[in-house]
């Protein structure tokens, strides 16, 4: 854990990605995006670390995005959640450095223990989606916050798809380095 | 709805047949389980200060002392200028005539005296229309910083006495204090008096705290923090201040810690992977039983007061649904089947009632329903109740009440489980996740 926290955000475009994710509160530190990431990419006009580097957290973040959505008191994964779920998997794949945690969470119409329970379900419904499409187990942890982390704070379905969600957060590491 | 307006109805119906001729035939008596509309009246002259200096100390505590009788529902106070007598000396006979001519039913007279640090309290009480004193005159001792025990511990005689319920005023209860938006919320464990009197933090806002829990004898609690960056369980002396998180295994996430009844072990929930179970764990040594299985999420456990069952939230049939099952295993009976979904049961110290949340139709409610599930009542209806907690009598539940929208924030509520009386219990910051500690 503390190596996550210590992690650096070294380049501009990794900042701006770490200012506009909600997820200020993520375990892992704000963006959750680490160091490194950047080197050797940039070929062809791509700004290295930018959302358009492939090989860049960036990239991860906000070109395949880093969180799936989920319908009321549910964890399966949409068609759209499987998608974006193969881009993860594909990236994390391709970038062997990085770690993640998946950070599991439920909207505020719940009893708070039980939406605890229910957003390890959403955390776990994404980890073993990423293991069966070549991620090491060993990379992946989960974490549930329940409803204690929304990141939409109006008391409607608007706000409510928005924080039923599961959140993938990377960091540069070494795997088995978190338990 | 329904369900409360009907139950609303019964109570007042029953007030209305009831409670006239009981006020007026034989002893004074109120019964709590008739749902009383008309509070009873009462006389609560000042208390006579007998020390030089004492008098502010006898306004204080009679002030509590009345805010603890008429803050139940069941007793009005005559305001002092109705009085046609006066009480000069502590000691001095009761005037029925005089108390009776201004329709007191109650007369509860008392005396303060403070000396060298230490608060001594004096009372008796009198059954104004059979002419009799009710039991014995008291007195209590404190120091003077806890001069609020001695009027909740007057009043919790004079409860006690009155409904032959024991009282509740002298209690604490622990909660977590919420501060901040509510996408930027901090939390704090924190205790206070029964009435949100003095609050004490016992945690800081450095990490997720949820749903503490007081041990049976109120001198530990435990809860669940994200200090270690997953949900674990800690648990805390309120006297010292001093917490250590418990034992778990690698990658779980534990929480919903709740104690026995003998405060030796407490059952909690344990999830690995999407797999939430109940555990027991023995507290001195940290080994640990299952005790249920299966891929639903099971969470929430309460003990009967006997330790013999326990009662939790599971969703094996497709929806949170309560359960109820022998401590030591066994075969889970469901005991909910009303429409929507049930959670957060709580079995009453009474052992005749369990406490629950109820969603449904977009709607949150705490009710309460006997122990095989039947005779559901709904108590209060909002866009989001949850966390009932019993009073050591059984009688009033607390529970956290959350606001709709951007600005939503958390305040704690009571209600009687008549449905009545429901207040909002004032704190400084919001609250939620209460838990009643035991009778002091």
């Amino acid at each position: 854990m503390t190596h996550l926290t210590k992690a650096l955000l070294l380049s501009t475009a990794l900042l701006a990605a770490a200012c506009t994710n909600p997820d200020r509160f993520g375990g892992a530190g704000a963006g959750g995006a680490g160091a490194g990431g950047m080197a050797g990419a940039g070929a062809g006009g791509i700004v290295p670390g930018s959302a358009n580097d492939p090989q860049s957290p960036a990239y991860f973040n906000q070109t395949i995005g880093d969180r799936v959505l989920f319908a009321v008191d549910q964890s399966t994964l949409s068609p759209e959640a499987q998608a974006t779920l193969d881009g993860q998997a594909q990236w994390l794949q391709r970038n062997a450095d990085y770690l993640a945690v998946i950070e599991g969470h439920a909207d505020e119409q719940g009893t708070r223990e039980y939406n605890i329970a229910l957003g390890a379900r959403r955390a776990s419904a994404v980890m073993e989606y990423l293991i069966a499409n070549g991620v090491a187990a060993n990379r992946l942890r989960t974490v549930s916050y329940g409803k204690e982390r929304p990141i939409e704070v109006c008391s409607t379905e608007a706000c409510y798809s928005k924080n039923r969600r599961a959140v993938t957060v990377i960091s540069f590491g070494t795997a088995g380095a978190i338990s | 709805m329904r369900q409360i307006l009907s139950g609303i109805a019964a109570a007042f119906l029953l007030a209305l047949t009831a409670w006239p001729a009981s006020a007026q035939d034989g002893p004074l008596r109120i019964d709590i389980t008739e749902g009383v509309i008309e509070p009873v009246p009462v006389a609560l002259p000042q208390f006579i200060a007998e020390t030089a200096g004492a008098e502010e100390m006898a306004r204080q505590v009679t002030q509590v002392i009345a805010e603890d009788l008429t803050g139940t529902g069941l007793f009005r106070r005559i305001p002092q200028e109705a009085f046609i007598s006066s009480v000069s000396s502590f000691s001095s006979p009761v005037q029925y005539a005089d108390w009776k001519a201004i329709n007191a039913q109650a007369l509860v007279t008392g005396a303060i005296s403070v000396e060298g640090g230490r608060v001594v309290a004096k009372f008796r009480l009198y059954d104004v229309f059979a002419g009799t004193e009710m039991g014995e005159g008291m007195q209590f001792a404190a120091t003077d910083s806890g001069w609020r025990r001695l009027a909740h511990k007057v009043a919790d005689q004079v409860y006690s006495r009155i409904t032959g319920e024991a009282g509740y005023f002298d209690s604490r209860v622990v909660f977590v204090s919420e501060s901040g938006p509510k996408d930027e919320r901090a939390k704090r464990i924190a205790v206070m008096d029964y009435d949100g009197a003095n609050v004490q933090y016992l945690t800081d806002s450095g990490a997720i705290v949820l749903a503490p829990r007081f041990s049976p004898d109120g001198n530990r609690v435990i809860y669940t923090s994200y200090q270690t960056g997953s949900p674990r369980i800690h648990m805390l002396n309120v006297g010292d201040v001093q917490s250590r998180v418990l034992p778990a295994q690698s990658g779980q996430m534990s929480f919903s810690p709740r104690f026995t009844p003998n405060g030796q072990s407490l059952l909690y929930s344990a999830t690995t992977g999407s797999n939430t179970d109940i555990y027991r764990m023995d507290i001195s040594s940290g080994s640990t039983s299952a005790i249920t299985s299966g891929p639903a999420i099971e969470t929430a456990p309460s003990f009967s007061p006997d330790g013999s069952r326990i009662v939790f939230e599971s969703d094996r049939s497709g929806t949170q649904q309560l359960y109820v099952m022998p401590a030591n295993g066994g075969e889970p009976q469901r005991i909910s089947f009303g429409p929507g979904r049930y959670g957060t049961p709580v079995w009453s110290p009474r052992g005749d009632l369990i406490a629950f949340t109820k969603q449904n139709a977009g709607r949150f409610h705490i009710g309460v329903m006997r122990i095989d599930g039947s005779e559901e009542r709904l108590l209060t209806a909002s866009f989001l109740d949850e966390s009932p907690t019993w009073a050591p009598n059984g009688r009033v539940l607390m529970f956290a009440r959350e606001t709709q929208g951007a600005q939503g924030t958390s305040s704690l509520y009571s209600v009687d489980i008549s449905g009545r009386n429901l207040k909002r219990v004032p704190t400084p910051d919001g609250a939620s996740d209460p838990s009643w500690g035991p009778l002091q």
